[in-house]
């Protein structure tokens, strides 16, 4: 049973992408391929990422926005061929790693506070860790 | 050209398909096989080939007429764990040791998958045939039991092939007209979109669709 996993492993890791570092609290633009007959264009959606979920092939993010006053939530498979690009804009600075209170939350009370990154210059889940 | 292929199942995973949909997909570790006899209709009385599994293992030991049988075909072919026929048409020209690969199949084509189900053990009847059972609260006295099974003084007795509990699974299932998905020949993988029967290790038959 032991060489059965690495055939399924190898078949997962194949199709896994480059992603930026990012964690739940981050503002990211997801570029989508959106495609429209035989013309294909790319749609941007950016919000907050509220929760990541899952490993490897399967991990998806879930994003937030507020779209005319109406709150609106897309999750992504982030190794997905429709997702061309993930571009991270803005590192918040949270102490959950699902922000599922967002929900609850509008205007000012929503915002999340930016992480200072002055000192660590480092991104993502590693500058978490350091104060 | 033989219509079906011996393989095993690896597990599931998810693929992206051309649309960008998550696809879910059954990994089988199909063939090579190798053709170990070949049944014609002059000598066995019908036309067929039976094809060995060719795994990475070889069995450590076979009995004296398995040997006897794998020494006919001129110590081609090591003995094999697995042996399955297949029918075939009486022009096709197989003689013995021809390898058989996943590249009889193509991309998108209809398939049958033949295994074992996974073994349920003593299965109650609700899980074995569907049964609904009776509600759990507000008074019930009625929670886990089939029901009526017959009538009175006539018949007087509980017919034949009544649903009840018992043994599940172990038997022979055909899933019919499943997708292929993508192959590998190099590797020997067949990637079939859905689910196929048995546990991951299982021996499966793939054959064409009707």
């Amino acid at each position: 049973m032991t060489q059965l996993k690495p055939i399924i492993a190898e078949i997962e890791n194949a199709q896994l992408r480059t992603v930026p570092n990012f964690i739940a609290g981050d503002s990211v633009k997801v570029h989508v391929k959106i495609k429209e007959g035989e013309k294909e264009r790319i749609q941007i959606f950016e919000g907050v990422v509220i929760a990541r979920k899952h490993s490897g092939v399967r991990e998806t993010i879930t994003v937030r926005k507020v779209s005319f006053g109406i709150g609106v939530e897309r999750i992504f498979p982030i190794h997905a061929t429709v997702v061309d690009k993930i571009e991270v804009i803005r590192r918040g600075r949270v102490r959950r790693a699902k922000l599922y209170y967002l929900r609850a939350l509008r205007g000012k009370a929503a915002r999340i506070r930016e992480k200072d990154t002055r000192l660590t210059g480092a991104k993502g889940k590693g500058a978490a860790k350091t104060k | 050209m033989v219509g079906g292929i011996i393989g095993k199942k690896i597990g599931m995973t998810q693929v992206f398909g051309p649309n960008g949909t998550v696809v879910p997909v059954t990994v089988i570790q199909a063939g090579p096989c190798v053709v170990v006899q070949r049944k014609t209709s002059a000598k066995d009385g019908y036309e067929a080939v039976q094809l060995g599994f060719v795994e990475a293992k070889t069995p450590k030991r076979v009995t004296k007429p398995l040997r006897g049988h794998f020494e006919k075909t001129g110590g081609g072919t090591p003995p094999t764990r697995l042996l399955r026929e297949f029918r075939v048409t009486a022009g096709d020209d197989l003689p013995v040791g021809t390898k058989v690969l996943v590249d009889l199949f193509a991309e998108n084509e209809k398939i049958d998958v033949i295994g074992t189900t996974k073994g349920r053990g003593f299965a109650g009847f609700i899980k074995r045939h569907g049964f609904g059972g009776g509600r759990a609260t507000h008074g019930s006295m009625f929670h886990r039991a089939p029901g009526s099974i017959g009538q009175s003084a006539f018949p007087s007795r509980v017919f034949p092939g009544t649903k009840m509990a018992g043994h599940m699974g172990v038997e022979q299932c055909t899933v019919k007209n499943l997708h292929v998905f993508r192959i590998d020949v190099e590797k020997n993988l067949l990637l079939v979109r859905g689910a196929v029967p048995g546990p991951n290790g299982g021996y499966v038959v793939i054959r064409k669709s009707k």
